[in-house]
């Protein structure tokens, strides 16, 4: 590194400060309490360490620790398919977002420029009113006797109600709903500050409106694609107020299995465990995807 | 010029808001023409430009491309290319994808799409540049990769937008002669949108003049120069003197009385007392010893050395000033008592109410 003066030092430090103190450090305590043993007992798991013991029984607990914990839960199904269900039902979720929310970004980027704070602040709107009001909301409007049956069947759309509430639907729609505004935000940057020259070039050389579409808008906007699905896939599939509330028995997701673990089977281990392989799930794929992207970018 | 002309604006209105950016345009232009449309900014020019790509329609007015009329056609639809002022690269392309982007709209096969991007660096001169992202690029380079992706579909009308316009003075320079050798190669119509005047007259085989959404007058470079439609194209286009007087005929001729003397005019057609503007090129007028005849007098205000010309400032009766420029070997100092002639069928005359 450079030299640097101290105040530059200071304020490079700390968001790293930060990050340990308030990510790293609680992150080491789960990875921590993962290796330990259950027990019944007020924490419910056998401390690793403890300054009483002495520098000879640390050894020796070193030496006793094992990853029995996290054995166990790759060979329980349970788990498994918890982590499977999990990120199908983000993969889904985020794809779906995607395609809502592009013509919705589209549109406002391309509004004239006066109107855009307001359309924008409008999208953000329901941020106002709570998260869990607003997932609750969902049930009057999915359960069978809700607004969305009640209408389609005085309609004659159908006959019978669909049975959307308490089941992987119900959960993707809640998702995509939530989560729509984290991926409008990143599309609509990135939309934003495109040239509109560009478009006009690519129509002028013979694209169609849908190959402009394709060839141009799409791909220009591809970190905010990038952003926006990282944004809605990360915390989608760790989801747990929006299985629990619209999801049902047949729902799996890692969310609710970690709740479950942690205050039902108060087994303080295997729930950290759980996190801390949610964890490598999410992040190792997601530090491969950036390195990718970097050195694309320091190739071309 | 043929017949049919290759295209055809007829009576092109078009408004922004209270803005009229197109009054009443009507003009043609024939095959394999270099057409140059000049103006201040604000004039319209660049709407024009943009009514024949497609970009926007005109209220009222037509626009034909070989006798047919394309003013409802999507700017996809029409032989007609354009190179951006801005340039416009995809950002996300190489060099080569670039200018095979309208290619590959045409579906051409690839080997069609290799030869003829290759053709095209090398008109360009960038043979070596394919594979480069356009980021890289100079600001000459990324003009030349803008014409070529313009050129690739082979259009019958290729329009620029200030296509100079981002470069120095000395790649410009250099660049309209590219640009002017590539055109009379390959015999396509160019439609040059410019607020410069010395590009326009470098350029153009015909330029149109425009002020206020209106064209002035359309004619060669030449035609502009020298026998200008009226104040505004004199004073736009090349350095002159616009002097202010008014007509006196006599029985030996016609005068126009300017505040610093009467200067003879031969064939003028305005009539005694009207007020009229001369327009006087700095070379149309000559500068010489006091002693000559037919001269007025004036003193060297102050001479500005411009290698092949030397520009003299000078002043007269009335406190009247006038450029005059000098060729090689006259050498004139600031406080020189001089005088001016200005032969009988120099400059152009307007009536004073053609303003």
């Amino acid at each position: 590194m450079s030299r640097l003066s101290l105040g530059k030092r200071l304020v490079l430090a700390a968001p790293y400060l930060w990050i340990s103190a308030f990510f790293i450090a609680p992150m080491a305590l789960i990875f921590k309490i993962s290796l330990s043993q259950p027990v019944e007992a007020r924490p419910p798991y056998e401390p690793l360490f403890s300054l009483a013991d002495g520098p000879s029984l640390w050894r020796e607990k070193l030496q006793r620790l094992g990853f029995e914990t996290y054995r166990a839960l790759l060979d329980d199904p349970l788990y498994i398919d918890s982590y499977l269900s999990s990120l199908t039902i983000a993969a889904i979720s985020t794809l779906l977002t995607l395609v809502v929310a592009y013509p919705f970004a589209l549109a406002i980027a391309r509004s004239p420029r006066y109107l855009r704070p307001l359309l924008l602040g409008l999208a953000m709107a329901p941020f106002w009113t709570s998260f869990l009001i607003r997932v609750y909301a969902w049930i009057a409007l999915l359960k069978d006797e809700g607004i969305i049956n009640h209408v389609l069947m005085a309609l004659h759309v159908i006959d019978a109600p669909l049975g959307l509430y308490a089941t992987n639907t119900a959960v993707v729609i809640g998702i995509v709903y939530s989560y729509l505004p984290f991926m409008l935000l990143p599309l609509y940057s990135a939309l934003e500050g495109q040239d509109p020259s560009l478009r006009e070039a690519a129509a002028d050389l013979g694209a169609s409106p849908a190959q402009v579409f394709c060839r141009v808008t799409l791909p220009l906007s591809r970190r905010g694609v990038f952003a926006g699905c990282l944004l809605v896939f990360i915390p989608a599939v760790g989801e747990f107020v929006i299985p629990d509330l619209l999801g049902g028995s047949e729902t799996l997701m890692i969310g609710r299995t970690l709740w479950n673990e942690f205050f039902s089977n108060r087994d303080w281990p295997m729930s950290s465990a759980v996190a801390v392989l949610l964890l490598a799930l999410l992040i190792v794929p997601l530090l491969i995807a950036e390195r990718l992207r970097l050195r694309a970018e320091g190739e071309a | 010029m043929t017949l049919t002309p290759l295209l055809a604006v007829e009576r092109a209105s078009k408004r922004f808001g209270a803005v009229a950016a197109l009054d009443d345009v009507s003009l043609e232009v024939g095959a394999g023409e270099f057409f140059a449309l000049l103006g201040p900014s604000g004039c319209g020019k660049t709407t024009l430009m943009r009514l024949v790509a497609g970009f926007e329609r005109a209220d009222a007015g037509r626009v034909l491309l070989k006798g047919a009329d394309i003013s409802n056609e999507a700017p996809h639809r029409r032989p007609v290319n354009m190179m951006f002022q801005s340039y416009a690269l995809f950002p996300h392309l190489n060099v080569f994808d670039n200018i095979a982007f309208g290619l590959r709209r045409q579906r051409w096969a690839r080997e069609d799409v290799k030869r003829r991007v290759e053709e095209l660096l090398d008109i360009v001169q960038l043979e070596s540049f394919g594979a480069r992202r356009t980021d890289q690029l100079s600001g000459g380079q990324r003009q030349r990769v803008a014409l070529a992706r313009a050129l690739a579909p082979k259009p019958v009308l290729l329009l620029l937008d200030e296509p100079l316009g981002a470069l120095d003075r000395k790649l410009r320079e250099e660049t309209q002669f590219q640009l002017k050798d590539i055109q009379r190669r390959l015999k396509t119509s160019f439609i040059i949108v410019t607020h410069d005047q010395d590009e326009a007259l470098a350029l153009a085989d015909r330029i149109a003049v425009m002020r206020a959404g209106r064209i002035e007058q359309i004619g060669t470079p030449i035609e502009i120069y020298e026998r200008p439609a009226n104040r505004f194209v004199a004073g736009f286009v090349g350095a002159t003197n616009l002097v202010e007087g008014c007509i006196e005929a006599t029985a030996d001729g016609a005068y126009f009385v300017a505040p610093f003397g009467r200067l003879r005019r031969e064939g003028c057609a305005l009539g005694n007392g009207g007020a009229a503007v001369l327009s006087l090129r700095p070379e149309e007028i000559k500068l010489a010893q006091r002693s000559v005849a037919d001269g007025i007098a004036c003193v060297v205000e102050d001479a500005a050395f411009r290698g092949e010309t030397t520009h003299v400032r000078v002043k007269l009766a009335g406190d009247a000033r006038l450029l005059v420029s000098c060729g090689r070997g006259e050498s004139f100092a600031p406080g020189d008592n001089v005088s001016i002639v200005v032969s009988s069928d120099a400059g152009a005359m307007f009536a004073e109410s053609s303003r």
